[in-house]
This record gives C-alpha cells, sequence and structure tokens, in this order.
C-alpha cells in the first residue's frame, strides 16, 4: 500500500513539472546520467529508455539538456563521472555500477552542488544522494511466490536461480517466504547465471531427474525462454506454466497473447531510469518537493495491464 | 622428418593399448559409473541423449583448438567469436527475410565465411605480426565480444521469423536413425579432423612446429602458413559449432558463448593433448568434452551439494579425472 502511495506522489510531481514546465520553458538546466554499457538485456533496456525520455524531455522543456553517458566499467564510470562533472552539469542521475566502488565518486560530484540521483543500487553513503529511485528485489520475489500460492495452490515446483548475489538472494529468500505454508514444494533449486543456455541445461537435467513437475520459477525472462525451449523438446505435459520476470518484450507479448504456459510476469523494469529523470527534472521545472526514497515496485503484469509494459522498439 | 614424429610413432605400438590414448575414456567410464550411482535416471536413454548433445557446441570447437594447441599455440577468442558469428548468421538471415532451405544455406555458408575470416585474423596477426598467441587472442576476444554486443544493442538478436526457426530447428533437436543431429556433426567433423592432423602432410607439420618449432623450420616446414591455417581450422569449427547452436534458442545474446575458449582448451587438455603441444589427441577432445558435460549433468541430477557448492566439486573432480589419468599412465 505503501509503495502505491509513493508511486501516486510520484506521479503527481511529474504532472506538476510537466504542467509548470510550459511557463519556466526559458530556463536552461543540464544534467548528467552515467549508466553501465549494455552488456546484457536489462543494462540495454535501460539504455533505450534513458535515451527516449531524453527526447522526451528536452522537447518539453527547450532550455534543458541530457546528457547519457554508459560505461563498461566501474572505473570507467567514475572517469565519466569526472567527464561529466567539467560539463557543468546541475544534476547527475547515476545508476552505480557497484556501490563501494562508485559512493567516492559520486560524493565528489555531490561536493561541487550538484544534485545527485541515484537508481536501482544504493551507494554505502545514503546522506550523497537527494533523490533515490529504486526496484524492489524482495517485492520481486514476493509478488511471484504470491502468484504461485494463489494459483497453483499445491504441486512441485523447481526454481532456477541467477548469478549468485544480494540480487538474487533476496528474491529467492522472499518467494519461499511467499509460498511458505501452501502445498507448494519446491523439488529443487540451481543457478543458471540469468542466462538463455545455462537454463536450458539445467532445466533437461530437472526433467531427467524429477517425473512430474507442475511449475517452474525462472525468475528471469531469459532463463524462462530456455526452460521453455528444454520443456518443448522433452514433450512433457506435466508442467502447467512456467513465470519468468523483468518484463522483457517477447514474454510480455506472450502474456499479451495469452499463452497459457506464460499466463504473467513480474517487472523489475529497467524503465526506472526514466522515472528518475523525470524526478529530477521536476526538481528544476516544477517547484515541487522530490526529495526522498521512490520505490518502484514489481507489479504483476497480466493479460489485463500487459500493454501498459509493452516496448515493442526496446532491445529489452 | 623430425624427431617428434617418430617419438609418436615409437609411443604407439601395435601388440599394447596405448593408456595416454585410453585414459580420458576410462575417466568418462568412471563417471558415468559414479552417475549411476548417484541418479539411476542418469542412465536413461533421454538423459544420455541431452548431455552427449549438449556437449556438441564445445566438442567441435576443441576439435579446431586441438590443431592450434598442438601446434603450440592457443586461441581465447573462440567464445566472444561464437557469439559474434551467431549475431551475424541471425542478422543475416534476418536480412533475407524469406524461410526456405535456400535462405538457411546462404546463412550457413555466411557463418562459415564470417567464422574463417575471423580465424584468418587471428593466425595473421599471431604469424606477420610475431605477437603471442595469447595476447592476440585475448584481444580479439575483447573485439568480437564488443561487437556482438554492438550488434544486438545489448540486448538479444532473435531468429525473426517463425516458419524459418522451425525450418532450422531440427539441425539441433532432429536426429538421424536415433542419433541427434548435432552428435552426427561433432562425429563428422572429428573423423574429418583426425584424417587431416594423423594422414596428412599439414597434420605432420601442425604436430612438428608444436613438437619444435626450430628443428621444424630447419626441416622445410613452411611455419607461417601452418600456423596461420591452424587458426582458420579453428575459425571454421566455431562457425560449425554455431550452425548447431543457432537452431537451439534462435538466438544470440552479448552472454553467448561466454567461457566457451577455457571449456574448450580444457576439453582438449582431458583429452590428453598437451596444453604445450607437439601432439594433438582428436578423439580424446571429444571424450573431453563430454565429460565436461557429464560433471555438470551429475550436478544436477544428485542432490551431494548445496548450489553453492557445486563449482568447488566440478573443479575437483575435473583435477581428479586428470590424476586418475596421470596414474594409469604411469603404469606403462
Amino acid at each position: 500500500m505503501k509503495l502505491t502511495v509513493m508511486r501516486m506522489a510520484a506521479a503527481a510531481v511529474l504532472m506538476a513539472g510537466l504542467a509548470t514546465g510550459v511557463a519556466a520553458q526559458q530556463k536552461n538546466v543540464t544534467i548528467g546520467v552515467s549508466i553501465p554499457a549494455a552488456d546484457h538485456g536489462w543494462t540495454a533496456g535501460v539504455i533505450y529508455h534513458a535515451e527516449r525520455t531524453k527526447a522526451l524531455l528536452e522537447k518539453a522543456y527547450p532550455g534543458l539538456k541530457v546528457l547519457v553517458k554508459t560505461s563498461p566499467s566501474g572505473a570507467a564510470q567514475a572517469n565519466a563521472l569526472e567527464d561529466l562533472t567539467q560539463q557543468k552539469i546541475d544534476a547527475l542521475v547515476v545508476l552505480p555500477f557497484n556501490s563501494d566502488e562508485l559512493t567516492g565518486p559520486v560524493g565528489e560530484v555531490k561536493k561541487k552542488g550538484t544534485f545527485v540521483t541515484v537508481v536501482d543500487r544504493g551507494l554505502k553513503d545514503a546522506s550523497i544522494q537527494d533523490v533515490y529511485v529504486a526496484g524492489n528485489n524482495p517485492e520481486f520475489g514476493r509478488v511471484s511466490g504470491q502468484y504461485f500460492k494463489d494459483n497453483l495452490k499445491t504441486g512441485d515446483i523447481v526454481v532456477l536461480r541467477g548469478i549468485p548475489t544480494v540480487i538474487d538472494s533476496e528474491r529467492v529468500d522472499n518467494f519461499e517466504k511467499a509460498i511458505a505454508g501452501s502445498g507448494i514444494k519446491v523439488l529443487d533449486k540451481q543457478f543458471a547465471n540469468w542466462s538463455r543456455d545455462d537454463a536450458f541445461k539445467v532445466m533437461q537435467d530437472f526433467l531427467a531427474k524429477y517425473k512430474k513437475i507442475d511449475a517452474v520459477w525462472a525468475a528471469d525472462d531469459d532463463m524462462a525462454i530456455g526452460v521453455l525451449e528444454a520443456i518443448r523438446q522433452a514433450k512433457r505435459d506435466d508442467i502447467k506454466m512456467v513465470i519468468g520476470g523483468a518484463g522483457m518484450k517477447d514474454m510480455v507479448k506472450r502474456v499479451i497473447d495469452g499463452d497459457k504456459m506464460v499466463p504473467v510476469n513480474v517487472l523489475y523494469p529497467p524503465a526506472m531510469i526514466a522515472t528518475a529523470i523525470q524526478v529530477t527534472v521536476a526538481h528544476f521545472y516544477g517547484g515541487a518537493p522530490v526529495r526522498g526514497t521512490y520505490l518502484i515496485s514489481s507489479p504483476l503484469i497480466t493479460q489485463t495491464n500487459a500493454k501498459e509494459y509493452y516496448f515493442p522498439d526496446s532491445p529489452f | 622428418m623430425s624427431e617428434a614424429i617418430q617419438e609418436i610413432k615409437t609411443a604407439r605400438p601395435a601388440w599394447r593399448p596405448d593408456m595416454r590414448a585410453l585414459s580420458p575414456f576410462i575417466a568418462l567410464f568412471a563417471l558415468i559409473v559414479l552417475g549411476t550411482l548417484l541418479n539411476p535416471d542418469f542412465l536413461s536413454l533421454s538423459n544420455l541423449t541431452n548431455v552427449v548433445t549438449r556437449s556438441a557446441f564445445i566438442a567441435i570447437i576443441a576439435v579446431g583448438a586441438t590443431f592450434v594447441i598442438a601446434s603450440g599455440g592457443l586461441d581465447l577468442s573462440v567464445g566472444s567469436m561464437a557469439a559474434f558469428v551467431a549475431g551475424s548468421m541471425i542478422l543475416v538471415l534476418n536480412g533475407m527475410g524469406a524461410a526456405d532451405g535456400g535462405t538457411l544455406a546462404i546463412g550457413m555458408l555466411a557463418a562459415l565465411a564470417i567464422s574463417a575470416v575471423c580465424g584468418l585474423a587471428n593466425g595473421l596477426i599471431v604469424t606477420v605480426g610475431r605477437i603471442e598467441p595469447f595476447i592476440v587472442t585475448l584481444g580479439t576476444m575483447g573485439i568480437f565480444r564488443a561487437l556482438i554486443i554492438y550488434l544486438a544493442a545489448g540486448g538479444t538478436l532473435t531468429l525473426s521469423n517463425f516458419q524459418l526457426r522451425e525450418l532450422y530447428r531440427p539441425a539441433y533437436f532432429g536426429a538421424v536413425f536415433g542419433i541427434p543431429v548435432p552428435v552426427l556433426a561433432f562425429l563428422a567433423v572429428a573423423a574429418i579432423a583426425s584424417v587431416i592432423l594423423y594422414k596428412t602432410p599439414f597434420g605432420r607439420h601442425v604436430v612438428a612446429i608444436g613438437s619444435n618449432r626450430e628443428v621444424a623450420r630447419y626441416s622445410g616446414v613452411p611455419i607461417w602458413r601452418v600456423t596461420a591455417l591452424t587458426y582458420v581450422i579453428q575459425g571454421l569449427c566455431v562457425g560449425l559449432a554455431v550452425l548447431v547452436y543457432v537452431p537451439r534458442l534462435g538466438s544470440a545474446t552479448p552472454t553467448t558463448g561466454l567461457l566457451w575458449e577455457l571449456q574448450a582448451i580444457t576439453a582438449v587438455v582431458i583429452g590428453g593433448t598437451p596444453l604445450r603441444g607437439g601432439q594433438g589427441r582428436i578423439w580424446g577432445t571429444i571424450i573431453g568434452a563430454i565429460i565436461l558435460e557429464v560433471v555438470g549433468n551429475i550436478m544436477v541430477l544428485s542432490n551431494l551439494v548445496s548450489e553453492y557448492l557445486i563449482g568447488a566439486v566440478q573443479g575437483a573432480i575435473i583435477i581428479i579425472a586428470m590424476l586418475v589419468q596421470r596414474s594409469l599412465q604411469r603404469e606403462r
């Protein structure tokens, strides 16, 4: 509930920003956006949404300049931050490569009086940021688990994990908490590194190991694609559904089309970068307070609302 | 002829089993026994078929790596090259748009041509540029990986034509007389490769260079040409692997082929080819690739260890398998 309220507050701020923007359009503001280079689908989505938002906002506010810079590593991102500072940015929107390496460099930017918005991966020192926009990994696991509990009710499932990280643990722990007490039993869980190929292999092995599997929590859309291919090859019809997550366009399309095997998806939107940029812009043009933490929830994408999350032009 | 070749010939008396050549097979047999003990389902036909089919990519690439390593070289770029070639092939197929055999054939030829050129580039930089192959292929590894990321804009390249995808699908999922197509593919590649390595002057030159470069040079072996050709063969093998990889999931991503170079090198070494070169064992390499895949399969099928420790056990099994091989060889 709290999350919904926050989202509504964010939306209100944005609306205010857009409404008053027309009147204040002569104001010159430069915003630097520093994000990781595309090394997998999700980060590619981040870049797509950053560019898309840049185009939208620069059109709405003629005085606004948004500089988007991608970096292939933490060290490169630290350098990119220095370059951006040289260009006299009024605000920085940063999705840090990792918290440890980037806390110092972002702190340096802050010292110059720059407005700082941090996205997704929090810094070690939270006092640096003016705005924090974050996805909600525990929620991602909980929503997925809740769906299994409500719809499968009882049965045997297998779980594919990503790369062993805090993100993965938070998702899986909360998934297991959410299904606790129901008749759902996790037969097995294995790491498949958020990769299609690894998920295909692991699923083949699961299918060899267990004669009856009722459903699969693939926890990620890339992994879900590998899983579906393995099931198709084995010609097994005991599996009722495969739930992925993150909101990849191919999988959202399957939800829209009413694919029985893929009834829903759980969002972990790369578009959160767009939210962050818009909130930052609202700080300069909106005249309303924006400082604070914005938690982007991980809603269930169903056939009813899937269109809202479908971006056919995005690489992700 | 150089000493190295005589050494190989004398090391293979006809009346006695060659333990060096046999030991990978024995290690594989031991793993199969272990797998069966841990979970009887391991021995099911469908599981074994899956595992051997899955090993096809690494097996085919590792056959090429056997040539490079036997000649004393190393190619770290194969994983990235596989991803780049797969991505390029998908783009070519998508670009033509049609869904018939001809389109597919052109796409496959394009993949082989691109991979041969990539291999040639490696070979020429190593020979003409006189740079250590480790550094050259480390560089091209980065280049090929960046190119696939660029082509895919960081996302996924997918075969867009559904009919074409279905037409191509049997290249991974199909079977001839019950033998999966990828298995036939790597058997054919290995058969051709062993003829080239064991029965042609070129093959003997490869081994001679790996055994002693200077002696080979004085014996009149065209070092540059042979060395460059081993990288072209490696490239072609990557291309062939891609031909059976693309029909599986119909897509290439920036994570395609990640760490395949290490798996291929491991398969070659498990198969009995020394990393310093001077010998090549094609069939051992094939067994090495299957062993790698079997180890992973046993780990998932058994409930032996938590998912966090699988990597450690895999590493231990590979080392133990190598130790068993060594002890077998000492008994000769």
